[in-house]
C-alpha cells in the first residue's frame, strides 16, 4: 500500500501560482487542466471539501488533507464564467455550485441539478454578485424531484412551520407512514449577506457577520475575526483569544442544553424540556452579566473582544460550573433511564459514516457518524491548544448518538471553562488593526480564511481585505451546507412522525445556510 | 424521574414575577386596539410566530419566554401551530423578498381582530440588512404593524412586558 498524497504536494505539482498575502494556508491559483487533475484526484483520494465559493470571474476550492492535516484553496479563474463543476465527486458541492450559478450567472459545467437553489425568482434583479446583474426574468415554478410507484402521496411542509422555527421547504414522498424521499427547498431567508458585507468597513461587517446565524453568533464573530486578522497579519491580545474561547464554549453549552430538552420534547418527553430551559437560562443569564448580552452578540471582534471579565464573573462562571456539573448529571439520568424515550431516538434517523465522510459533515452530526474531526484539534487555534479536552465520537449515527455527543460534549466545555477561567491571562482586550496604507504594500490589504468549531460544526469563513481595509469579499460557509443534505437520508425509510425529532437532533441553520 | 419530581415538588416553583407592562407598548397600542376587539378576546391571547427572515437570535429569546422562569403561558399567552388559531402575529426579521408572499399569506389566514408584533431591530427597522437586494423591507413595509418590540434580540422580559401591554389593552374594554 502506497502513502497517500499530500494535498499540498499535488497542489504544488499542479504547476499553479501561490497567491503572496493568504493566511494561514496557501492558495493557488491553477488553470482549467489543472482543475479537472484536482477533481481527478478527488475522484480518488479522501480529502474533504471545505468550501466553494466564487467572485466575479472566479471560483474557489477550499479543501482539507484528511491524513495530514493540510489546508488548501485552489482558484480557477473562469472569465467566459464556465467552471467544470466538483458536485460528481463531492456531491455536498451541489448546492454550493447551485449557489454559484444563481448569484454569479456563472454555469458550473457538468452540474447535474440545474435548478436554482437562492434565487426564488423574488429578487428585483438576477445574478446580484455578478459584475452586471440582470434583469427579473420568468422563472419556471420548481419542480421536485419525481418519485414512482404505487400508493405514494405528498406531503409539503413550510416555509411557515408549526413552531418557534426558521422558514424552509419539505417535500415528503410519503407511502403510508413511511417517507421514501424527503426533499428540501431551502433560500426563504437569503438576505443578500455577501453583497451586504462588500465594501464595507471590518467593523461594519463584523455586525453583519454576527447576525449570519443568532445562535453562532460567536462562532461567526470569532471566525471573522480570525479571518481578518489571518489577512492583516496580525495577533490579538492574550487575554483576548482567552475571552473568545469563553464565550464560545458558554455558546456551546447553551445550544447544546437547549437542543438537547428540544428534540426529547419533540419525542413528547416535555420534563427534559423544562429542565435543559432552565438550565440554558442560566447560562445565558451569567453570559448577560459577564459580557452584557445573553447571546453575547458583537462580543468578539476583529482584534480582539470588546468586554472583559472581572472578578464577579470569573466567580459567576466558576459557580455556574459547579451548578451545571450536577444537574448535567440529572440530565443524562432522566435521559438514559426512561425506556419509551430511548425507543424513539435509539435506531431513528440513522445516518451512515459513508455518507458522512463523502458530504464531509461536521460538527455532532458528522461525529455522530464516527468522523473524528473538530476544528479546535485541527488545524487548532487559539487558545485551544492550550488545553486538553474530549471530543466524543459514536458508531450508531442515530438520533439517540446525536443526543449522546451532546451531553458529553456539554461536560467537556465545563471542563474547558473552568480551565480558562482559572488559567486567563492578565492585559489588554483590543489591539489596533493596521490601517492605514504602507510603504510598498498595502498594510491593510490581504486575503485570510478562518476554521472555528461552533456548536454546529466547522464554521469556514474567507475574506479579502482592499487596499483601505475595508471588505472587498467575505464567503461565510455554514456547517449546515454539508449537514442539510443529510437529512434527506437520515429521514429515508422511517415514519413521518420521527421527521421532526431527526430534525431536531441535526438542528441545521436555515438563516447561516441561506446568507 | 422520581428524584427530579421530589427536588422540584420540595423546591417550590422557580417562575418569576412578571416585569411591569411596557408603558410605550401601552401607547402605541391604545390606537390601535377598539372596544369590540377587546370584547371578544377577553383575558387570553394565541400567538402565532412567523419568522420572516431572522437571523434565529430572536426565536431563541421567544423560545426562552416558555421556560420555567419566564412561563408565558400563565398569562394566558400561548403559541399556536395555525394563523388561524391566531389571535397575534410575533413577526420576526426583515422580510426577505423570498419570504414576503409566505408573511402576506399567514396575515391573509389569521381572522379578524388580528394584530402584529413586530419583534425585534430587523422587524421594525430593517436592522443591518435594510437595503438589501434580497430585502422587502420592515414587516411594517408588508402588513400592518400594531406594536414593535426593539432590540437584538429582544430579551424574553422585554417580550414578555410588552405582550402583557397588548394583553392589558385587549382585555381592558
Amino acid at each position: 500500500m502506497t502513502s497517500p498524497l499530500s494535498l499540498l504536494h499535488f497542489l504544488n505539482g499542479l504547476g499553479g501560482e501561490a497567491v503572496e498575502r493568504h493566511g494561514p494556508w496557501p492558495r493557488l491559483v491553477v488553470d482549467e487542466a489543472a482543475w479537472k487533475a484536482l477533481i481527478g484526484q478527488l475522484a480518488v483520494s479522501r480529502w474533504s471539501l471545505l468550501g466553494l465559493w466564487a467572485e466575479q470571474g472566479v471560483v474557489h476550492m477550499a479543501l482539507r488533507d484528511a491524513e495530514g492535516d493540510e489546508f488548501a484553496v485552489a482558484s480557477l479563474p473562469c472569465p467566459d464564467g464556465r467552471f467544470p463543476s466538483v458536485s460528481g465527486v463531492r456531491p455536498s458541492a451541489q448546492r454550493l455550485e447551485r449557489a454559484i450559478q444563481d448569484l454569479y450567472g456563472m454555469t458550473a459545467v457538468g452540474l447535474a441539478d440545474g435548478r436554482p437553489w437562492l434565487d426564488h425568482g423574488r429578487w428585483p434583479l438576477r445574478h446580484p454578485l455578478a459584475a452586471s446583474p440582470g434583469e427579473p426574468g420568468q422563472m419556471p415554478p420548481y419542480e421536485f424531484l419525481p418519485v414512482l410507484g404505487e400508493g405514494l402521496h405528498q406531503i409539503p411542509v413550510g416555509p411557515v412551520h408549526a413552531g418557534i422555527i426558521e422558514p424552509g421547504h419539505f417535500r415528503f414522498h410519503a407511502n403510508g407512514e413511511a417517507v421514501a424521499r424527503l426533499e428540501e427547498r431551502l433560500g426563504y431567508v437569503h438576505k443578500g449577506v455577501e453583497k451586504l458585507m462588500e465594501g464595507r468597513s471590518v467593523a461594519e461587517a463584523g455586525r453583519i457577520i454576527a447576525r449570519l446565524s443568532g445562535d453562532s453568533t460567536v462562532a461567526y464573530g470569532f471566525a471573522f475575526a480570525l479571518a481578518v486578522e489571518a489577512a492583516l497579519r496580525h495577533d490579538p491580545p492574550p487575554r483576548a483569544i482567552w475571552l473568545r474561547g469563553l464565550m464560545a464554549e458558554l455558546e456551546r453549552i447553551a445550544n447544546h442544553l437547549g437542543d438537547i430538552g428540544a428534540i426529547c420534547n419533540d419525542a413528547s418527553f416535555a420534563v427534559m424540556l423544562a429542565l435543559c430551559g432552565a438550565l440554558r437560562e442560566r447560562v445565558l443569564r451569567a453570559a448577560d452579566q459577564c459580557f452584557g448580552h445573553r447571546l453575547m452578540m458583537d462580543r468578539v471582534v476583529p482584534g480582539g473582544v470588546t468586554h472583559d471579565l472581572n472578578p464577579e464573573g470569573a466567580a459567576l462562571l466558576r459557580s455556574l460550573v459547579s451548578e451545571l456539573r450536577p444537574a448535567l448529571a440529572d440530565v443524562v439520568h432522566l435521559y438514559d433511564e426512561e425506556n419509551s424515550l430511548l425507543d424513539r431516538t435509539m435506531g431513528t434517523g440513522i445516518v451512515s459514516g459513508t455518507l458522512v465522510h463523502r458530504f464531509g459533515a461536521g460538527g455532532i452530526v458528522g461525529r455522530a457518524s464516527n468522523r473524528d474531526i473538530d476544528a479546535r484539534r485541527t488545524p487548532c487555534y487559539a487558545p485551544y491548544g492550550f488545553f486538553d479536552f474530549d471530543v466524543p465520537t459514536s458508531f450508531a449515527g442515530d438520533v439517540n448518538a446525536r443526543v449522546w455527543m451532546r451531553m458529553r460534549e456539554v461536560a467537556s466545555s465545563l471542563d474547558l471553562i473552568e480551565a480558562m477561567v482559572r488559567d486567563m491571562p492578565s492585559g489588554d482586550l483590543m489591539s489596533d488593526l493596521p490601517a492605514a496604507v504602507g510603504e510598498g504594500m498595502p498594510a491593510a490589504a490581504g486575503e485570510g480564511m478562518a476554521l472555528v468549531e461552533g456548536f454546529r460544526g466547522e464554521i469556514l469563513v474567507w475574506v479579502r481585505l482592499d487596499a483601505d481595509g475595508r471588505i472587498a469579499r467575505c464567503h461565510p460557509r455554514d456547517p449546515s451546507w454539508f449537514q442539510w443534505p443529510l437529512l434527506e437520508a437520515a429521514i429515508k425509510d422511517n415514519i413521518v412522525a420521527d421527521f421532526p425529532l431527526c430534525n431536531k437532533s441535526f438542528n441545521c441553520s436555515y438563516s447561516g445556510h441561506d446568507l | 424521574m422520581w428524584k427530579l419530581l421530589a427536588t422540584t415538588l420540595l423546591n417550590g416553583p422557580r417562575t418569576e414575577p412578571p416585569p411591569p407592562v411596557s408603558t410605550d407598548a401601552l401607547l402605541e397600542l391604545a390606537a390601535s386596539v377598539n372596544r369590540a376587539a377587546r370584547a371578544r378576546l377577553g383575558r387570553s391571547l394565541s400567538i402565532r410566530q412567523v419568522d420572516a427572515g431572522s437571523c434565529n437570535g430572536c426565536e431563541l429569546e421567544i423560545h426562552a419566554l416558555g421556560n420555567v422562569f419566564h412561563d408565558l403561558e400563565r398569562f394566558g399567552l400561548r403559541f399556536v401551530a395555525s394563523p388561524r388559531h391566531a389571535d397575534v402575529l410575533l413577526v420576526t426579521g426583515p422580510v426577505t423578498a423570498n419570504m414576503r408572499e409566505a408573511l402576506l399569506r399567514t396575515w391573509n389566514a389569521t381572522p379578524e381582530p388580528k394584530w402584529v408584533v413586530a419583534s425585534g431591530d430587523c422587524a421594525c427597522t430593517g436592522g443591518v440588512f435594510a437595503g438589501s437586494y434580497a430585502v422587502a423591507g420592515r414587516v411594517e413595509d408588508v402588513i400592518p404593524v400594531d406594536l414593535h418590540i426593539p432590540g437584538c434580540p429582544p430579551s424574553p422580559r422585554d417580550l414578555l412586558s410588552a405582550l402583557l401591554a397588548l394583553l392589558q389593552v385587549a382585555s381592558s374594554g
